[in-house]
């Protein structure tokens, strides 16, 4: 049963205009476990009517079944769905609950407090307009309290109400209350929050939620549901810019052609002028149309297709902007990074980044500080765990067009996303541009690769061979080098412990290290394939994604992975320089194969199995290789 | 800019979902289960893709059981739009014998989640608009509106992708394919107050009117065509009923009711004391039977 129940049984044509015109408010809670936010989403849900009997039997069964009230109704179980949470009694995922009453429909993200969930709450406060702190009023201002403000402070939730629970255990107490609110101030202001509504509330025993209660007459606010229901709603005071990133174009035929999507700031008006972006080009609106139906008139948050009067290339991912105030391209930027997977943020590993309606390709480099969020340092990092916020250098591969984060959470948010798992892995904050790249720009010269390569008769290329330490790659790639360089080709063996003794000197073994150690040696190795030369790389090389890096540097067809595959017990057995044994005895840390993972290739161009294959054979396979695709061609031995 | 409704937003941002879709897959299709909120779902898709029309078909589950008018109205509504209808059975499921009535969740499984596994495979869909709403169950509240499934079409509810913003990761592995629901934010009254709104089309079985029943433990049935047996102590009566959900005719109760029109029915449903899915027989079973299905490939 809904509220408002008279004047819908009288007349529901006015309680549906009335409906009609609400607004929308979406807030996270958050709190430590058993600071009671189940309870009080529970309860809020259960005071606006929107349990139905069906449902509150099943509650009053469960309660029973599996409460922590003692067999009275546990409002928690109406919000813990998932059968493994139930089990544990904690919640462990984002969850969104709905309910209204007549002035606004309200969407909450429930999200669980532990310290390890750190992503959800991010997840949760990206999309809030306001957060809900918990806190319990026995304990006072937690680290996890520090934690969930600096989070929602740092997505952009700047109005904060400071839930003040459990009063009913502390006798009511108005100086407790008052203590906690004036800590909790004290505290908000260093990270710069000021919009603050603390609330004194029992969620078990519904004070303060929806009705006032008889227990705090020393408290004269709004409850909790009164204030949600009041607080103003608008973001910006000062109209803004108009902003659209492009997401689909509509071309149903030769005449019509529309760019779809949603509008991100500012309003949009038939006659409009607007520049593309990154082109910098500019057009006049042409039409507005709203759900096929042309407008006068669009404003942010709406979803549209505008057509231009001028045949401008605009294809997704562009922004559509104001012309007279668009904003700035650029493709370094300082950014804050959220990362949420297990596996770390690695600097110099490629991802893809994805924001607004582009998707580019980026490379973390370097990280400039980790921010210990408890406390708020900045500390030295070279990687990014699961749930680490850090500030680091992000390079795109193609300029965008941006806004900072506090500005704009369209044009300044993002998604990372792991290449190979498609994962989204990390979220992230653009900070500001940083400028190197505009002053470096890559001087197109005039004697180029295809004329070098000319010069010396070949088709320059990159044969990467990888393997575990032992395997036979050094062996064979100085044997493929010796036969090239005896048909007269030009030649280069970049080997993996020739280039530590000087290029990579300063690196050591740890993951990052490795990233570090390979993005050195392919950035070389692209220089040289440049400079026209057949440039063979003997690196353990590891990791999938460093190899897949590698590939990218070069253009299509000119990277041949070669797979030195042999087993770990074969590798171990031959050990050659004695390495195994070390790593065996705990002598040598992050050993490949032993303390440190190798991800065998999945679809190399050779595989050369060194436990059927000797040396000369295998060499044999790779120049073989090399002819059937026309890399060294036997027309070009030659004329001269 | 607040000047925005609730149902603007909502409207708006189902527009977006559909629109991202569309531009990150490859094969997409729209499940048309003929229903209310696939009603809403395809008015949503009009109006994104307007004035070209939506660049998907529309896919429906046939279990042989469907209510007369729900086809009907499904045929009527593909040939005035122009859409293209595919419709699909589970004929090997419908050659077993079972039947809606049969015991335990025999029928539910092969005319309804492995007939949708089969048509998804049949086809080759990367992603399948479902419309699926959080408020409408516990798991479905943790569900991301971009939904992955495995190869074998199981959720696993522990591995979801962070959602955030707006941003949609819709970068699928081999094999993998996404459900995708525009109208996760959306509730029940939403729904119903932006058919009205709106004048979106809908099924007449959703208005009351006199129908041909039987009462069978506690429940009204309709009885739609002659296929439902009727027990020796059961009479079919001409009562005035309207359905609150619609799905197989043997396993959907209906209501009596006299609302005849949109807003008696929406009052009817405000003044309600018992929730949507109260009607339906398939989510009785257990308290973490949805999550069960789900896992399982159920929509």
């Amino acid at each position: 049963m809904a509220a408002d129940s008279t004047l819908i049984a009288q007349d529901i044509e006015a309680y549906l205009a009335l409906h009609q015109h609400k607004s929308l408010l979406r807030f996270i809670t958050c709190g430590s476990v058993d600071d009671g936010k189940s309870s009080l989403i529970g309860r809020l849900l259960y005071e606006t009517k929107m349990i139905y009997e069906d449902q509150l039997a099943a509650l009053e069964q469960d309660s029973k079944r599996v409460g922590t009230r003692g067999g009275e109704i546990d409002f928690a179980l109406l919000v813990d769905g998932l059968a493994a949470e139930r089990e544990q009694g904690i919640t462990i995922d984002v969850a969104y609950r709905f309910f209204s009453t007549s002035k606004r429909k309200f969407i909450v993200a429930d999200t669980p407090g532990h310290e390890q969930y750190t992503r959800n709450m991010v997840t949760g406060a990206s999309t809030a307009d306001l957060a809900v702190i918990l806190v319990d009023a026995r304990k006072g201002l937690l680290t996890q309290t520090r934690r969930h403000s600096y989070l929602v402070s740092l997505l952009g939730t700047e109005r904060i109400v400071l839930a003040v629970n459990k009063m009913d255990l502390t006798g009511y107490s108005q100086s407790v209350f008052d203590d906690i609110e004036r800590q909790y101030r004290a505290f908000a202001a260093q990270l710069g929050l000021s919009d603050i509504t603390a609330i004194p509330v029992s969620a078990i025993g519904g004070d303060n939620v929806v009705a006032r209660g008889a227990q705090m007459p020393w408290y004269r606010g709004k409850t909790l549901l009164e204030h949600l229901e009041t607080v103003p709603l608008d973001r910006a005071t000062l109209p803004q810019p108009f902003r659209l990133p492009v997401q689909w174009v509509n071309r149903p035929n030769p005449e019509f052609r529309g760019f779809a999507g949603m509008i991100a700031s500012g309003a949009v008006r038939p006659g409009d002028e607007l520049r593309v972006l990154p082109s910098g080009r500019t057009s006049r609106v042409a039409r507005v149309i709203e759900g096929g139906v042309d407008a006068p008139l669009a404003v942010a948050g709406q979803s549209v297709t505008l057509t231009l009067a001028d045949e401008v290339d605009v294809s997704r991912g562009d922004l559509l902007a104001a012309a007279a105030a668009s904003p700035s391209v650029a493709s370094q930027f300082e950014a804050t990074i959220i990362w949420m997977h297990d596996e770390p943020l690695l600097p110099g590993r490629t991802y893809l980044v994805k924001i607004g309606t582009k998707t580019v390709t980026a490379t973390v480099a370097p990280i400039k500080y980790r921010i210990q969020v408890n406390t708020f340092e900045q500390v030295p990092a070279r990687r990014l765990e699961l749930n680490d916020i850090g500030v680091c250098a992000l390079e795109l591969d193609s300029p965008i067009a941006f806004e900072p984060y506090k500005e704009s959470r369209v044009l300044g948010g993002f998604i990372i996303i792991d290449r190979l798992s498609n994962n989204t892995v990390g979220a992230g904050l653009l900070r500001s541009a940083l400028r190197r790249a505009e002053n470096v720009h890559w001087q197109a010269l005039d004697v180029n690769k295809h004329a070098r390569a000319q010069l010396s008769h070949q088709k320059p290329c990159l044969l990467w061979f990888t393997g575990l330490s032992g395997a036979g790659k050094s062996t064979i790639a100085n044997l493929v080098e010796k036969k090239l360089h005896a048909e007269g080709r030009q030649t280069y063996l970049l080997d993996g412990d020739n280039v530590r003794h000087g290029l990579n000197k300063d690196l050591g073994f740890s993951d990052e290290d490795r990233v570090e150690n390979i993005r050195r040696v392919a950035e070389v190795a692209r220089l040289m394939v440049d400079a026209g030369l057949i440039v063979l790389v003997s690196f353990i090389s590891p990791f999938r994604a460093e190899r897949l890096m590698a590939r990218s540097l070069v253009e299509r067809g000119e990277f041949v992975e070669v797979f030195v595959d042999t087993s770990l017990a074969a590798a171990e057995a031959r050990d050659v320089k004695g390495l195994y044994r070390k790593a065996r005895r705990g002598e040598l840390k992050n050993f490949t194969g032993i303390d440190s993972p190798y991800e065998a290739p999945e679809n190399p161009e050779l595989r050369l199995d060194t436990t059927q294959l000797l040396p000369e054979a295998a060499a044999e396979r790779v120049i073989g290789y090399l002819r059937e695709v026309g890399i060294i061609d036997v027309d070009l031995t030659w004329e001269i | 800019m607040s000047a925005l409704t609730h149902l603007q937003r909502l409207e708006a941002e189902s527009i977006h979902i559909f629109r991202e879709v569309v531009a990150e897959c490859e094969k997409p299709v729209l499940l048309y289960s003929i229903g209310k909120d696939s009603s809403v779902m395809l008015h949503l898709a009009l109006k994104a893709f307007a004035p070209a029309k939506p660049p998907f078909p529309l896919l429906q589950i046939a279990s042989g059981w469907d209510f007369r008018e729900m086809l009907e109205f499904r045929d009527a509504t593909a040939k005035r739009l122009g859409l293209e209808l595919l419709v699909h059975t589970n004929e090997e499921g419908a050659r077993s014998g079972v039947l809606p009535w049969s015991p335990g969740t025999a029928y539910a499984d092969l005319m309804l989640t492995q007939a949708l596994r089969q048509a998804l495979d049949k086809y080759g869909f990367d992603a399948a608009f479902g419309g699926g709403r959080r408020d409408e169950e516990k798991s479905r509240a943790k569900e991301r509106i971009f939904s992955f499934r495995s190869t074998q079409h199981r959720w696993d509810p522990k591995n979801q992708r962070p959602e955030l913003w707006q941003l949609y990761n819709a970068r699928k592995n081999r094999g993998e394919s996404i459900r995708v629901f525009p109208l996760s934010n959306w509730t029940e009254l939403d729904v119903w107050q932006y058919i009205h709104l709106e004048n979106v089309p809908l099924v007449p079985l959703y208005l009351a009117k006199r129908r041909p029943v039987v009462r069978r433990e506690g429940r009204l049935l309709m009885v739609d065509d002659e296929r439902l047996p009727l027990r020796a102590d059961e009479r079919v009566e001409e009562l005035s009923v309207r359905f609150r959900t619609l799905g197989c005719y043997p396993l959907t109760a209906a209501t009596e009711s006299t609302a005849a029109t949109l807003p008696e029915v929406i009052r009817e449903m405000l003044l309600a004391t018992g929730s949507e899915r109260e009607g339906r027989i398939v989510d009785k079973d257990g308290a973490a039977s949805m999550e069960q299905k789900k896992q399982e490939g159920y929509f």
